[in-house]
C-alpha cells in the first residue's frame, strides 16, 4: 500500500508526481544513489552512463518547487495533494505507513503547512503568516511543504502576497495550491506553478470506490455515483446517508412541482430550509465541540461562566464559526442547484434525442424527465437552466439567497406551467 | 451642597417594587443627590439631565469641580481617591460615562462607595441599558436616601415626542400652535436631538407665535422616509411619488440594499396570499403571517397579477445584484426596479 492507492481515476497525473517525488528523492545535479558510483570496478560498459546521467537530470527537471492542481470539485485535488506530500515527506518516498505518513494524514507534520478555509474567503493575514513561516528550513524532513487547498478563495491582494514566495521560493520549500481551474487564479500565479489538470472520474471509478471503501452494494453505489456526477464527497454522503439522499428527492420534485409565483415563494423557502439544513447537518455538531474543547484549553469548567477577559477569544470562535455557516449555506445552495442542473440536462439531453449512449444523471426518475421533456420546447428548457446558472452567479455575488431563488424557481414555474397545460390540452 | 442630602425624597415617582428603594425621576426632574444613576437608551435626553445636574450644582458653588472617568478602563480605587477630601473643601462632580461597559473593579468600588458615601461629592453613573452592572445597578437601586435613579427611557411614539416638542417649547417661553407642533414632529420623526435643534431654532428665530406658517417656511418639503414608504407607494403605483420618496430616503441616509430587501419582502408576502381564499384568520396559520398582514397583502394585490408579480421579483434580484457591484450606478438600478414594480411588473 503506498500514498497513490486510494485515489480514484487520476491515473495521469498521479504518474507526474510519483515522478516527481521519485526524482526528489536522488540528490541534486548528481546521478541516482542505485546508479554505480563512476570509477568503481564495474562490469558495466561504459556506454549508458551518459544516458543514466540525461534520464537523472530529465528525472530531477520533473521536480520543481510550486504546483498548482486543478480540477472539478470532487476530482480529489486536496487528496492528490497530501499524497504528494506524504511522498515528499517520507523517507520511502510515500509509503503510506511510517510515521511521517502518518503524521501528514493527521495534518501534524511539522515540515507541513497546511492552509484550508471553511469560510467564504482565505484572510490576508492567514496567507502572510504562511509566506513567513515558509522560508524557514525543514526540521525533520528533505522538504518544506505548503498546502493550499482553496487557492481561488483569495482576494487579489491576497494572492499578490503570495507572488514573492512562490516565485522564488527557499531552496527546500514546495508550495502545493488547489483550485477548480486555472482560471480562478491572477495569471501572475498561473505563470508561476507548474499546472497539473485532474479530470472527472468516470461514474463507474466512482462507484468501484464506494463499493471498496465503504462496502455499499452495486446499486446503491452506481446510482450515487451518478447523481453526484462523480464528486466523490457527495456520492459518498449519498451512498452512506438516506436522509441527504431523501433531501436531494425532494429538491428535484419541488422543482418539478411549481406552478404559480406563491408556489415559487413557497419553494424558495423551503429549498433553503433544505440547504440550511444539510449545512446544519454538517456544522452543528462540530461547534459545540469546538466551543467545549476551547472552554477546556481556557481552563473554564463546564457551566460557568466565561469570565470576561476571555470573552473576546470565544467571541472570535464565534465569529468563525458564524463565517462557516455562511459557507456552508451557500454550499448546500449551490449543490441543490448543480442537482437542478443536472435534472434539466436531462431533459434537454431528451428532447433533442440523444442517443441511448449519453446516460442521464437522473437515471431513478427517468420516467418523470420524459414526461417533462414531452411537455416543454427546448427553448423553455435552456432558459430554465440559464436561470439556474443564473441564481449560482448571484449567490456567489452575495445576492440575497431568497431573492435568487425565487427569481429562478419564477422561471422554472413558467416552464411547469406549459407543461401542465400541455398534459390536459390533447 | 445641603441639597437633598440624607433627605427622603418623595415616593410618588417610585414605582412599587421590592427593589427599588430610592426615587425614580423623569429627565427633566433630575436633582442633586450623593449618588446620581442616569440609566436607559435615549442618550440625548441622558446627556441634558446630566448637564442640568451640573448647572443646579454649580449654580450653588461655582467652585465645583468636575471629573471625567471611563467606565470602561476603571482602575481599582480611582473612585476612592477621587471622591476623598479636597484641601479647600470644594464640592465635586464625577461623572462615570459608560457603566454599561464597566470593569468589575468600578463594580465593587461603587458597592462598597454606597455605604459610606463621601461628603461634597456628587457621582453621576452614566448606564446605558444592558445587564452589565446587574449587581451594582440593584445595590445603587436598594441605597434608600443616598441615590436617585433618573430614567431617560427611550422615545417612541409620536404622542411622546409631541410632548417632548411642546415642553421645549414651553421651557423656551414661546407660545406655539398645536398644527406647528404636529408638523415639527412628523418632520423629525428619527432624531430626539434634531427635533430638540429645531424649537429652539424656531424659538430664537420668531417673536411672535409660532404657527404651522413658521415651521412650513423653515422646514418645508422635508420629509423623513424609510425604504418601506418608498416600497408602499411603488406597490400603490404611484411611480412620481415613489421616486420623490426614494430621493427622500437616499437623501436622509437610507442605504440601496435595505430598500430593495423592504421590496423583497413586501412582494414576497403578496405572492404568498396570491390565489389563496378564505378568511385571514384561518390562512394566517397555514401562511406563518399575522392576519393583518394577510389583509394588508390583499389591499397591495388589488390591480396586479401573478406574472406581474413573477416579472416584479425577477427584477428584484437583478437589481439586488446590480447594487452589490455587478452594475455601475445603485440609484439608476432602484429607479429602474421602482419603474417596474409601479408599473405592477408589466414594463
Amino acid at each position: 500500500m503506498t500514498v497513490w492507492s486510494d485515489l480514484t481515476g487520476q491515473s495521469a497525473a498521479i504518474e507526474v508526481f510519483r515522478a516527481a517525488a521519485e526524482s526528489s528523492l536522488r540528490p541534486r545535479g548528481e546521478a541516482h544513489p542505485t546508479a554505480p558510483p563512476t570509477g568503481s570496478p564495474t562490469t558495466q560498459p561504459p556506454g549508458p552512463a551518459p544516458a543514466q546521467a540525461t534520464d537523472a537530470r530529465g528525472a530531477t527537471d520533473s521536480m520543481t518547487h510550486s504546483w498548482l492542481i486543478t480540477g472539478p470539485p470532487g476530482s480529489g485535488r486536496s487528496n492528490l495533494a497530501y499524497a504528494f506530500a506524504s511522498a515528499l515527506l517520507c523517507r520511502f518516498g510515500g509509503c503510506g505507513v511510517c510515521p511521517d505518513c502518518t503524521q501528514v494524514a493527521a495534518r501534524t507534520h511539522p515540515d507541513l503547512a497546511v492552509l484550508a478555509t471553511e469560510r467564504v474567503i482565505i484572510s490576508i493575514e492567514e496567507v502572510r503568516k504562511l509566506v513567513s513561516s515558509s522560508q524557514f528550513s525543514p526540521s525533520v524532513a528533505r522538504y518544506r511543504v505548503v498546502v493550499i487547498e482553496d487557492a481561488d478563495r483569495m482576494q487579489e491582494r491576497t494572492s499578490n502576497v503570495l507572488l514573492k514566495a512562490l516565485e522564488e521560493p527557499p531552496e527546500r520549500t514546495v508550495w502545493i495550491l488547489c483550485a477548480p481551474s486555472e482560471a480562478d487564479l491572477l495569471p501572475t500565479i498561473r505563470s508561476r506553478v507548474r499546472s497539473v489538470r485532474l479530470r472527472v472520474p468516470s461514474t463507474g471509478d466512482v462507484a468501484s470506490l464506494l463499493q471498496r471503501r465503504d462496502g455499499v452494494d452495486a446499486a446503491t453505489a452506481e446510482r450515487a455515483a451518478r447523481e453526484s456526477q462523480s464528486h466523490i464527497g457527495m456520492a459518498h454522503r449519498l451512498a452512506t446517508n438516506d436522509e441527504a439522499r431523501a433531501r436531494r428527492a425532494e429538491t428535484l420534485d419541488l422543482a418539478l412541482g411549481v406552478r404559480s409565483v406563491g408556489d415559487a415563494v413557497r419553494g424558495a423557502a423551503r429549498l433553503l430550509e433544505i440547504a440550511g439544513a444539510d449545512a446544519q447537518a454538517i456544522t452543528l455538531e462540530r461547534d459545540a465541540e469546538e466551543r467545549e474543547s476551547a472552554l477546556r484549553s481556557l481552563g473554564v469548567e463546564p457551566g460557568q461562566a466565561v469570565p470576561p477577559a476571555l470573552r473576546s477569544q470565544m467571541k472570535a470562535l464565534e465569529d468563525d464559526q458564524k463565517r462557516r455557516a455562511t459557507r456552508s449555506l451557500r454550499d448546500g445552495i449551490d449543490r441543490i442547484l448543480t442537482d437542478l442542473l443536472s435534472l434539466y440536462r436531462d431533459v434537454v439531453l431528451v428532447q433533442l434525442g440523444a442517443p441511448d449512449s449519453v446516460e442521464l444523471v437522473n437515471e431513478a426518475i427517468a420516467d418523470r424527465v420524459r414526461e417533462v421533456a414531452a411537455g416543454v420546447d427546448p427553448a423553455q428548457t435552456l432558459a430554465a437552466m440559464d436561470a439556474i446558472a443564473d441564481a449560482r452567479r448571484r449567490i456567489a455575488a452575495n445576492v440575497a439567497p431568497a431573492l435568487s431563488l425565487e427569481a429562478m424557481l419564477i422561471t422554472l414555474a413558467e416552464a411547469g406551467r406549459t407543461a401542465a397545460s400541455r398534459k390536459v390540452s390533447p | 451642597m445641603a441639597v437633598a442630602r440624607g433627605s427622603r425624597a418623595p415616593s410618588k415617582a417610585a414605582k412599587p417594587s421590592a427593589k427599588i428603594a430610592i426615587p425614580q425621576l423623569e429627565w427633566n426632574q433630575v436633582r442633586p443627590a450623593p449618588v446620581v444613576l442616569v440609566s436607559g437608551t435615549e442618550s440625548f435626553l441622558a446627556e441634558r439631565a446630566i448637564r442640568q445636574l451640573r448647572d443646579l450644582v454649580k449654580a450653588e458653588d461655582p467652585s465645583l469641580e468636575i471629573t471625567d472617568i471611563e467606565a470602561s478602563s476603571y482602575g481599582p480605587g480611582e473612585l476612592l481617591s477621587l471622591a476623598s477630601p479636597s484641601l479647600f473643601g470644594e464640592p465635586r462632580l464625577i461623572r462615570v460615562a459608560g457603566v454599561e461597559k464597566c470593569t468589575d473593579a468600578l463594580i465593587e468600588d461603587v458597592i462598597s462607595y454606597l455605604a459610606y458615601p463621601a461628603d461634597d461629592v456628587y457621582l453621576v453613573l452614566r448606564h446605558g441599558g444592558g445587564v452589565r452592572g446587574k449587581k451594582m445597578l440593584e445595590a445603587v437601586r436598594a441605597a434608600a436616601g443616598v441615590a436617585v435613579e433618573v430614567v431617560c427611557a427611550e422615545i417612541k411614539r409620536d404622542a411622546d415626542r409631541y410632548e417632548f416638542a411642546s415642553a421645549e417649547f414651553r421651557a423656551l417661553g414661546k407660545r406655539v400652535s398645536p398644527g406647528a407642533i404636529r408638523a415639527l414632529v412628523s418632520a423629525f420623526s428619527d432624531d430626539l436631538a434634531e427635533l430638540s435643534a429645531a424649537c429652539a431654532q424656531l424659538a430664537s428665530d420668531s417673536a411672535e407665535e409660532i404657527t404651522e406658517v413658521t415651521v412650513e417656511r423653515y422646514y418645508a418639503g422635508r420629509v423623513e422616509t424609510n425604504a418601506f414608504a418608498v416600497a408602499d407607494s411603488a406597490i400603490g403605483g404611484a411611480y412620481g411619488d415613489a421616486l420623490a420618496l426614494l430621493r427622500h430616503a437616499l437623501a436622509s441616509g437610507a442605504d440601496p440594499v435595505p430598500i430593495v430587501a423592504a421590496f423583497a419582502m413586501k412582494l414576497r408576502t403578496m405572492a404568498k396570499v396570491l390565489g389563496t381564499r378564505g378568511g385571514s384568520g384561518q390562512l394566517a396559520g397555514q401562511l406563518g403571517m399575522a392576519p393583518w398582514q394577510i389583509d394588508r397583502a390583499r389591499r397591495d394585490l388589488s390591480g396586479w397579477t401573478g406574472e406581474g408579480l413573477g416579472r416584479s421579483i425577477q427584477v428584484l434580484a437583478e437589481t439586488d445584484e446590480s447594487i452589490k457591484g455587478a452594475g455601475r450606478d445603485p440609484v439608476f438600478a432602484l429607479e429602474h426596479m421602482i419603474g417596474v414594480v409601479s408599473s405592477r411588473g408589466t414594463l
